[in-house]
């Protein structure tokens, strides 16, 4: 149930505080921004059908272009990360996009403690995330012809958790950044110019742990290992910070 | 024009103007040691490949300053919420581009001729690039924004949060590549291998490229102050910028850089 202002309030600056204090609170008002985000979604699935389809589509065109092909483990890990970037890039910025063409933003920055918003839409943004790799991982290893059977699944599992948290959390602080943005037909594509260059960190452990968990005897043992410990360490630094930065940038004066 | 004007070129005796005097003199005595006095070193290659060095470093380690500056400007706009900061920011920001992109220029040129390829994906070109690619995104996102304050949060926004991740292209990037650097180990100040010379005319060109940088800076921060004006005009607001006391001189209207 997204939450109501109370009845008679003002919308200042007292009630934006009353709403921030206790821990409660916040949980209350994080978790009725993810309801908020989840419900909008489930009326028309605009972006998680159009997100998979765009994943299928992407799959297709590989499959029909590389044909029967055997692909080295190191391509195959690759291309899987490519195809889960661009379908990334191609939802990811709805949260906050929506609320400026919708023109809702500032009822959000009126009522909601600006911390509470960046966790209801990054929660959001990480279940869209995990459900996007859910149907395009396996999707990916049934199109492309790959040999599964030394792959190490429980790593496998662990990057691509990690890296869709970290393409999910750089994506949602930048979506933030650019949906104010004057230009509106252009942020399609200045969302991924602007998100590039902070994801190559992550495309580049999430590939390498994904070679190390399809050709365990390829590649040395601590492969894997560093690349949870980059990606760990890369999801936990974003996600600080996109909080201690968010508060400065949503609040406009 | 000369005469009146109140910093006309000719007038030496005005500091400011005997200080830029002062620093084409000094750089072209850089730019002449370099090539005529310095000698070629016979380990590179092409041995007279060494003097590049005397260009490219000083570049890079100007570049490296004016990024932190940039930054340290951002995270006072946020704060301050002042334009000034955002200008000088983004002032900055424009010049160390310009910096990272002479130090990889250069870069390129010793690859080509000591290396063989002016490429080659090694750890700090790796993450030279990925800089390049934050700088340009920056100005991407900038020219999407018409009001200069939402214009300046989003940028400052970012080149924090860039800064932020920044450590992982430097320490995770060269090690998850598994490529072995070919650029040298350990950081510029102890210099070994570098003959007391190549020492002397290696600090003589980075005194003279952080003199340049600043007067870049001022030259860019007085013209962007006159583009926030008159774009806050536009927008019919008032000035946001003071312009007389941030201003360099001769900046003013009817008056020359």
């Amino acid at each position: 149930m997204p939450q109501k202002p109370p009845a008679g309030a003002l919308p200042n600056s007292t009630s934006v505080k009353a709403a921030g204090t206790g821990a409660l609170k916040w949980f209350r008002c994080a978790a009725a921004i993810l309801a908020k985000e989840a419900r909008v979604e489930w009326r028309s699935r605009l972006a998680v059908g159009s997100t998979l389809l765009f994943s299928l589509c992407a799959l297709t065109a590989m499959a029909y272009t590389i044909g029967q092909t055997k692909l080295q483990p190191s391509v195959e890990a690759a291309l899987l990360w490519v195809v889960l970037l661009f379908a990334a890039m191609s939802g990811l910025s709805r949260p906050f996009v929506r609320e400026e063409e919708m023109a809702t933003a500032d009822n959000l920055r009126l009522y909601a403690p600006s911390s509470a918003v960046l966790a209801g839409k990054l929660l959001f943004n990480l279940a869209f995330m995990g459900l996007i790799e859910l149907v395009t991982v396996p999707l990916f290893f049934v199109i492309m012809p790959a040999d599964l059977s030394s792959t190490n699944y429980g790593l496998l599992v662990t990057i691509s958790l990690l890296g869709g948290a970290g393409l999910a959390a750089t994506s949602t602080f930048v979506a933030a950044l650019i949906s104010q943005a004057s230009a509106a037909g252009a942020r399609g594509a200045l969302f991924f110019v602007v998100s590039f260059p902070a994801l190559v960190p992550v495309l580049m452990a999430a590939v390498h742990g994904t070679y190390a968990a399809l050709a365990p005897a390829a590649t040395p043992p601590e492969f894997g290992q560093n690349s949870i410990v980059t990606l760990i360490s890369y999801d936990i630094v974003v996600t600080a910070a996109a909080y201690l930065l968010f508060d400065w940038v949503w609040r406009e004066s | 024009m000369c005469g009146a004007s109140r910093n006309c070129w000719c007038k030496v005796t005005n500091l400011k103007t005997f200080g830029k005097i002062a620093l084409l003199l000094w750089m072209e005595a850089v730019i002449y040691a370099a090539f005529t006095f310095l000698p070629p070193v016979p380990g590179f290659r092409v041995p007279a490949l060494a003097k590049i060095m005397i260009f490219h470093v000083p570049n890079a380690m100007v570049a490296s300053i004016i990024s932190l500056i940039s930054a340290f400007f951002a995270a006072r706009y946020l704060y301050s919420r002042d334009l000034i900061d955002d200008v000088k920011s983004s002032s900055a920001a424009s010049l160390a581009t310009l910096f990272w992109v002479l130090t990889t220029v250069t870069g390129m040129l010793f690859a080509k001729i000591q290396w063989g390829v002016p490429w080659n994906w090694d750890p700090k070109q790796s993450a030279i690039f990925v800089l390049l690619l934050i700088y340009l995104a920056y100005f991407a996102l900038r020219a999407a924004f018409v009001d200069p304050r939402k214009r300046g949060l989003a940028a400052a926004g970012w080149t924090i949060f860039a800064a932020m991740t920044a450590p992982f292209l430097t320490f995770v990037l060269p090690n998850a590549q598994g490529v072995q650097s070919l650029h040298p180990q350990g950081v510029v100040f102890t210099m070994k291998g570098m003959g007391p010379d190549y020492r002397m005319i290696f600090w003589g060109a980075t005194v003279g490229f952080l003199a340049l940088s600043v007067w870049l800076f001022r030259i860019q921060v007085a013209l962007e102050t006159i583009k926030i004006n008159t774009s806050l005009a536009r927008l019919n607001k008032p000035a946001a910028v003071n312009a007389d006391s941030q201003l360099v001189d001769g900046v003013a209207p009817g008056g020359s850089v």
